[in-house]
């Protein structure tokens, strides 16, 4: 009872402080005169909604599609790799160092390379969002399945478990907490590899849109744009946190 | 008639080989353990006690010497009848507390139905009823080790190896785990190894008090405790006691 006042309580405060940052902007701008190139008002900001010229629904999709393409592709891979690697000592003693160099390169630089290889589109851009997104899951990935307390190892091997129930029952279930920590982290990253991807080339995308609308100073355009790419990266972290809530209980979750 | 020892060490003598270099952790220990005896082991830190109990466990292969568990009377099945108890509770903080104490029932594959009865079974008998659907996280710690205490006992094994259990423990939590640790040993018949760091807490507990001295570890002495069963905590301000607790100091050159 208690806990749930406290519960609607903090949700109640954290959409306050959301129309609050609404109300400081559009005062700041009304008040102090800011000119409309500069910093358009939240009004002018949500009337482009209704403007047809930006295809917004269109736009959102294309940019939408990359993040969560790239983002589960990240996933897959990462998680895939680091179970091969905990399966494999070979495999991760000769693969993991490669890897470990190969995160080092600012992937933003490959862009241009990659948009050589498969030119623009929404694959091009999944591929860069994909490229950033995979270090931090396949890291915590491995990471998470090789902390496991040598004494519970003890225990199951003095009943002869065998190394799939280690596996099933210990190492993969300690390690989910790690899997999730890395994918929030990723989340964040896949939208800001697909933008990135957009502005190095494209003909889609709300990344596409603040290139255009940028010629004609269409700020509320940008900040429209920016605030579709927001909300995308804001659905896909919640669907990851949504999923953390399920699978890891409270006081096994990392952070 | 005679009955033969459960546990029989003979000059068991243990080096753990690193490279080239090799650290001796037991030089020669030699004691038998009666069936249904508890027995603690104590010795100065780093003498080689978990070391010992580890070969009891069949971790590890002594180098040397006679280690022979089981009789033609009590026979011992390796895989099915060591429980272990360590330090940490090491419970599974995705589980609640009655599949924590399953877990070695899974991993024997034994009849699940049952199981849970014994369980819950258990779970009585260590004082935890009501709290089987608990997390790990929601119980104290003396609570979380002795969910730990009943899911050693889970498969009904023959053999309890227990490494400091309640070292971990405040002084009057880890005394009323002592007087609830000799009513589990008196109701399940168990053979039980001890180890501990406290002098008190091993004459208090045991039938029989195995000293070590420091590393590499050499059997001082194995004293029997003549005390009578069952044991309140009063015993431990008698004469005897203390003619007890004053040899094992002697032993270990504290005296
Ligand atoms: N896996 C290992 N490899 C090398 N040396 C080890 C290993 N395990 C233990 N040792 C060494 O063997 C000696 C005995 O260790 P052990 O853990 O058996 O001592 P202990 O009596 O249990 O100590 P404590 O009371 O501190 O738990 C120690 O000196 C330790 O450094
Ligand atoms: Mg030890």
């Amino acid at each position: 009872m208690n806990k749930r006042f406290e519960k609607s309580q903090k949700y109640a405060i954290a959409v306050l402080a959301h129309v609050a940052l609404l109300l400081v902007w559009y005062l700041f701008v009304v008040i102090g005169k800011v000119p409309h190139f500069i910093m358009p008002s939240p009004v002018a900001t949500f009337e482009t909604i209704f403007t047809p010229t930006y295809g917004w629904v269109n736009n959102i999709l294309v940019t939408a599609t990359e993040i969560f393409g790239g983002y589960f592709l990240a996933v897959i891979v990462g998680v895939g790799l680091a179970l091969v690697f905990s399966w494999s000592n070979a495999l991760e003693t000769v693969l993991m160092p490669l890897l470990v160099s190969l995160n080092m390169i600012p992937k933003v630089a490959l862009g241009p390379l990659i948009i050589v290889w498969f030119s623009y589109g929404i694959l091009t851009n999944s591929i860069i969002a994909f490229s950033i997104a995979f270090f931090p899951i396949i890291l915590t990935t491995a990471r998470g399945l090789r902390e496991v307390e040598p004494d519970l190892l003890d225990l199951v091997r003095t009943l002869k478990g065998s190394r799939w129930q280690i596996f099933t029952k210990i190492q993969l279930p300690g390690a989910l907490p790690y899997i999730f920590a890395g994918m929030k982290v990723a989340s964040i990253l896949a939208v800001a590899g697909a933008i990135v991807g957009e502005f190095l080339g494209s003909s889609k995308g709300l990344g596409y849109v603040m290139l255009q609308v940028q010629v004609n100073l269409d700020t509320a355009g940008m900040f429209m744009s920016v605030i579709f790419v927001t909300l995308i990266g804001v659905a896909l972290y919640g669907m990851v946190v949504g999923l953390e809530r399920l699978f890891v209980p409270r006081d096994a979750r990392v952070q | 008639m005679v009955t033969e020892p459960f546990i029989h060490l003979a000059n068991v003598r243990k080096a753990y080989r690193k490279g080239e270099e090799e650290f001796l952790a037991i030089s020669d220990v030699t004691f038998d353990v009666m069936p249904g005896e508890m027995v603690s082991l104590v010795g100065p830190s780093g003498c080689g006690k978990t070391t010992l109990l580890k070969i009891l466990a069949g971790l590890h292969a002594a180098d040397s010497g006679e280690v022979r568990v089981g009789s033609a009377a009590h026979s011992f099945d390796p895989a099915r009848d060591i429980g272990m108890v360590f330090q940490q509770p090491l419970l599974l903080k995705w589980r609640r507390i009655l599949e924590n104490v399953l877990l070695p029932a899974e991993i024997l594959g034994l009849p699940m139905a049952e199981s849970r009865d014994r369980a819950l079974e258990l779970l009585a008998l260590v004082g935890l009823s009501g709290f089987e659907d608990k997390r790990p996280y929601e119980l104290s710690g003396g609570m979380q080790q002795r969910a730990a205490i009943a899911r050693a006992l889970i498969h009904n094994p023959k053999l309890i190896l227990m490494d400091e259990p309640f070292g971990a423990l405040d002084a009057l939590t880890r005394e009323n785990m002592n007087l609830e640790l000799l009513r589990i040993w008196r109701e399940s018949h168990k053979t039980i190894v001890f180890v501990t760091h406290s002098i008190a807490e091993a004459v208090f507990l045991s039938t029989r008090v195995v000293v070590l001295t420091a590393g590499p570890a050499r059997m001082a002495d194995s004293i029997p405790i003549d005390l009578p069963l069952p044991r309140r905590l009063d015993v431990k301000t008698t004469e005897v006691f203390g003619t007890y607790t004053r040899r094992i100091y002697q032993l270990l050159g504290m005296g």
